[in-house]
């Protein structure tokens, strides 16, 4: 059994802008079961932070409980982190933002974390569109506690033993997009290609990002009548579009065919460029969202790729009216102006 | 790309890079296991198998595998391979009781080996197991060839040369020392069923320059006088002493002229310090001791004074290259350099010289003067006659004449006992095993160490200077030897790949940590080569590619190349998909040598079909 990774790295590893390898974004070892999709996520994650140019001290991870939530000790070991309390990945989340304002935050989540015990957090995150990149790891079970069918798993799927599920499932996807998210992806942990973009849109992306990722679990979600295997995603993925993230100092190089693409410039300058599969799937429109989500349940097929995008909602720290200087900057003289200015408060309450 | 045939003995072969860059290849990592585990009799024997001469190659080897070790490829050094080796030997136990049994009646069977270097005494202890009866001629009153006359006692004591060479002869060769062979057709008419010839590159060259002949009591060829050292036929030397030439042979040469008296010893080459022929460690070792070197200097003339040399003029030259890499010697301009000189030893290149083969003996010669060989089964024209080791091709080294020893000896045996030396040549002996011992456990240490290549101790330069016999490199002890020994990056252990089992989960791409695996759309080698995780550069390094898979129909590629075995692709994957499996391989020979259970030093078992032997045993490597 290995406990740690050897040190020595590819000798000709491409360095980004920053003139750091991918190794400058890794974290240690993971302890996660052999195969585990989480760790392929965590790799999407490093991929992204890496070709983003990120510097790894200004990135936080926060994440609650499970084998999800584990995971962020897998990547970005130079990065700020949290690990909190079961489904309060959100608060802590929020507070982390509320003090400081300028780091990029990166939750990530578990079916369970997210959709039983956190649903609350959850729900009202998305509603105040918080600025971060939410990963929801989902497997369908409870991992970490033998592989108990979690809410996210569907309707009809088998788990391990062989009983069936009866109950309905909840779709993060769909619940975000009910509740006014502005961000809403859906991926495959087997699908790097499709996955790696989608987390660079989403760290760009000014406001609340969901990134339900269908993440395998090898050990107690992986066999013939689950709906989360391996094999079973492959069969059933349709990819309602082929994202390709553009950084802003970059020209726009790949072409597309005319009436199968679609743009989206976000708010740091860089673009989306969504080459749609699915010609009717419009990921600018609330309705066509839906309507996408629905068909494609409705066949049965898991839709995946950038499902719905909006870049006009004001996001949190513009409804919250935060100032520009993080509030963990803020000098003594500045929190505490002193009586005269507490007076004048007092007096404008009275 | 079509899918790898690991079924072909070569592929793995290849990827374990220092027993593949080895002449006689050596299986190095199984050897340097051992050395870890203090089985250093079993590393001896692992070794004393395939290179016959362990003790002295790991003192003198030319060490083309270093050169060649992944470890280098991945930090600044590679493994020290070869004072790993002399580790495996200082330390060994008896070796008596495995050595093979000599059979007491022979088979009728009577083979000459002309030349008892190293080359002649591989196919001695190849075949002597066998049955046959062997007559060894040298010139010389010792065999040994020119690890005794031209490597000098304090890189590679007498005792140990002695006792590998005496080793084989105590298998009963018979030997005709002090007899130097002057005639082919002499030795034709003795009705031998087989010659071997394996005389070496024993005239060294001469510089044809203005006062040769005056000076020619004091001028002496490099060979001829280490020889002469060596025999001790000479004890002394002049205070003053140039050697001219670049390669291992001057180093040796000027190391020599210090011990005996030289205390003025120049090294003058014409080519830069850096374009010098000599292994860079025989340099470190000559500019130890105090030796300078004049590079950039041809010689021109020997001067003498009353019939007596004094000095040598040189002219100081740049070395300039045209655009196809050939160098020319551009003079500066300059006038000549005078360096004093009592003694000159010129060690410029050696080669071969068969005055005593004549005319009708059915050998034919080509245009080079070189016999002609068959380079694999090295057979002259002449059916009965083979050749190794220099005699053959031209000046190598001592690893490659064991090589040759090996090759010429199974030749041998297969036209003594009538078969086809080319078509009925057994394929080398391979073994392929998982090292598998539990979920996460595997037979071999698996981590990688970081630690930098050792340095090894030597004697101080004074007592070394005043002993021409004491040896200067004293070699690691055994916990340095350990340290490292763990250095080893394990390259025969193999990540083996099946298909069939593979979910496509990317653990293993994800895990690496040099990016080796990329799961993706096949295409031809050079487009492969361009799509994968980290660059592919290397194109001596192959790619190892699956057929396509079952969920996707991507395909596997694995750039061999700075992969460091280190298991962890196969403990991230959930199917077992990859397994890390041992692979042995093992150069043909006429037979097995060694009286233990292959499977306890994990040898392959010699001269198979060539078939590669899986099973999911951890047998090898247990004791």
């Amino acid at each position: 059994m290995s406990y740690f990774k050897p040190q020595f790295r590819h000798p000709q590893l491409p360095t980004n802008e920053r003139g750091f390898t991918r190794t400058a974004y890794e974290g240690l070892i993971s302890t996660l079961c052999a195969g585990c999709g989480h760790d392929s996520i965590s790799a999407a994650i490093i991929q992204a932070c890496w070709e983003l140019s990120l510097e790894p001290h200004r990135i936080a991870k926060v994440s609650g409980i499970g084998c999800s939530s584990k995971s962020p000790t897998y990547f970005l070991n130079k990065s700020h982190g949290f690990n909190s309390v079961h489904g309060r990945m959100p608060s802590v989340a929020t507070g982390a933002f509320a003090g400081n304002h300028d780091l990029n935050y990166i939750g990530v989540s578990g079916d369970g974390d997210s959709a039983s015990i956190g649903m609350g957090q959850f729900a009202h995150v998305v509603r105040r569109n918080l600025n971060m990149l939410y990963m929801v790891e989902n497997n369908g079970c409870y991992g970490l506690t033998k592989g108990q069918d979690s809410a996210t798993a569907d309707e009809g799927s088998k788990s391990r033993t062989g009983q069936v599920n009866p109950f309905e499932n909840i779709d993060l996807v769909g619940v975000a997009l009910e509740i006014g998210a502005t961000f809403v992806a859906r991926s495959f942990s087997g699908d790097k290609q499709q996955l790696v973009p989608l987390i660079k849109a989403a760290i760009a992306h000014k406001g609340f990002a969901l990134i339900d990722v269908i993440s395998p679990c090898v050990t107690f979600n992986n066999h013939h009548g689950s709906t989360k295997s391996y094999d079973y995603t492959r069969e059933h993925v349709q990819s309602g579009n082929i994202v390709d993230f553009v950084p802003s100092r970059t020209e726009i190089t790949a072409n597309y065919e005319e009436g199968q693409t679609h743009s989206v410039q976000l708010h740091d300058g860089s673009m989306l460029n969504l080459a749609k599969t699915k010609p009717e799937h419009d990921p600018g429109n609330l309705r066509a969202a839906v309507n996408a989500l629905q068909a494609s349940r409705e066949e049965g097929e898991i839709l995946t790729g950038l499902i719905y995008i909006d870049t006009e909602e004001p996001d949190f720290k513009t409804m919250m009216k935060i100032g520009e200087k993080p509030l963990n900057s803020l000098s003594q003289d500045e929190l505490c102006p002193g009586g005269e200015r507490l007076e004048k408060i007092n007096a404008s309450l009275r | 790309m079509d899918a790898t045939n690991t079924s072909n003995p070569e592929y793995f072969h290849k990827v374990v890079d220092c027993q593949y860059a080895c002449p006689a290849h050596t299986p190095v990592p199984e050897y340097i296991r051992l050395i870890a585990r203090q089985r250093y009799t079993e590393a001896y024997l692992v070794n004393w198998e395939s290179n016959v001469f362990p003790g002295v190659l790991g003192r003198t080897c030319d060490r083309p595998c270093e050169p060649a070790c992944r470890r280098g490829r991945v930090e600044s050094e590679p493994v020290a391979i070869c004072r790993l080796k002399r580790v495996a030997a200082d330390n060994k136990g008896d070796i008596a009781p495995y050595m093979p049994v000599i059979p007491t009646e022979k088979n009728g069977k009577c083979i000459a080996l002309i030349g008892a270097g190293p080359a002649s005494l591989t196919v001695a202890r190849d075949l002597m197991p066998l049955g046959y009866t062997i007559h060894l001629y040298d010139e010389n009153p010792k065999a040994g060839g020119f690890m005794r006359s031209q490597i000098p006692a304090f890189r590679l004591p007498e005792t140990v040369l002695d006792e590998e060479v005496d080793r084989i002869l105590d298998m009963g060769v018979d030997c005709q020392l002090s007899h130097r062979v002057e005639s082919m057709k002499g030795i034709l008419a003795k009705d031998y069923d087989a010659v071997f010839v394996g005389t070496g590159a024993p005239r060294g060259r001469d510089l044809d320059l203005p006062g040769r002949q005056e000076a020619d009591e004091n001028v002496h060829i490099g060979i001829n006088w280490l020889a002469d050292v060596a025999f001790e036929h000479k004890q002394s030397i002049g205070k003053n002493v140039v050697v001219l030439g670049g390669g291992n042979t001057a180093m040796d040469c000027c190391r020599t002229a210090r011990r005996l008296g030289g205390e003025e010893v120049t090294i003058t080459v014409r080519s830069t310090f850096e374009a010098m022929k000599a292994s860079p460690w025989e340099k470190e070792d000559a500019q130890r001791e105090g030796i300078p070197f004049l590079p950039n200097h041809t010689p021109l003339e020997f001067i003498c004074e009353n019939g007596k040399l004094t000095g040598m003029t040189f002219d100081e030259v740049e070395s300039v290259y045209d655009r196809d890499g050939n160098r020319k010697l551009v003079s500066a301009g300059k006038p000549p350099v005078l360096i004093k000189a009592d003694e000159v030893l010129v060690a410029i290149g050696q080669e071969v010289a068969f005055p005593w083969i004549e005319d009708g003996c059915g050998i034919e010669f080509d245009q080079w003067n070189q016999p002609v060989v068959d380079s694999t089964t090295f057979q002259s024209t002449n059916d009965k006659v083979f050749f190794g080791g220099d005699a053959a091709f031209g000046p190598e080294n001592v690893i490659t004449a064991v090589a040759h020893g090996h090759q010429a000896a199974v030749s041998i045996d297969l036209f003594l006992s009538g078969r086809d030396i080319k078509s009925e040549r057994p394929a080398p002996g391979t073994r392929l095993f998982s090292t598998k011992m539990g979920i996460h456990e595997w037979s071999y240490d698996s981590q990688v160490t970081v630690d930098e290549r050792f340095a090894v101790p030597h004697l101080d330069n004074e007592t070394a200077l005043g002993d021409r016999r004491a040896e200067v490199e004293l070699g690691f002890d055994q916990s340095t030897g350990f340290a490292e020994a763990q250095r080893c990056l394990n390259c025969d252990v193999q990540t083996v790949f099946i298909e069939s089992k593979c979910i496509e989960c990317d653990s293993c791409v994800d895990i690496c940590p040099t990016d080796c695996i990329t799961f993706t759309e096949n295409g031809d080698e050079d487009d492969l080569r361009k799509r994968l995780t980290a660059p592919a550069e290397d194109l001596e390094q192959a790619l190892y590619v699956s057929e396509s898979l079952q969920q996707t129909g991507r395909i596997m590629v694995k750039d061999e190349n700075v992969c460091l075995h280190c298991g962890l692709c196969a403990e991230r994957c959930p199917t077992a998909a990859w397994d890390m499996q041992q692979y042995l391989y093992s150069v043909t020979k006429p037979a097995p040598v060694i009286k233990i259970d292959a499977s306890r030093i994990g040898l392959p078992i010699t001269g198979n079909s060539g078939k590669t032997e899986s099973s999911r045993t951890s047998g090898g490597l247990a004791s």
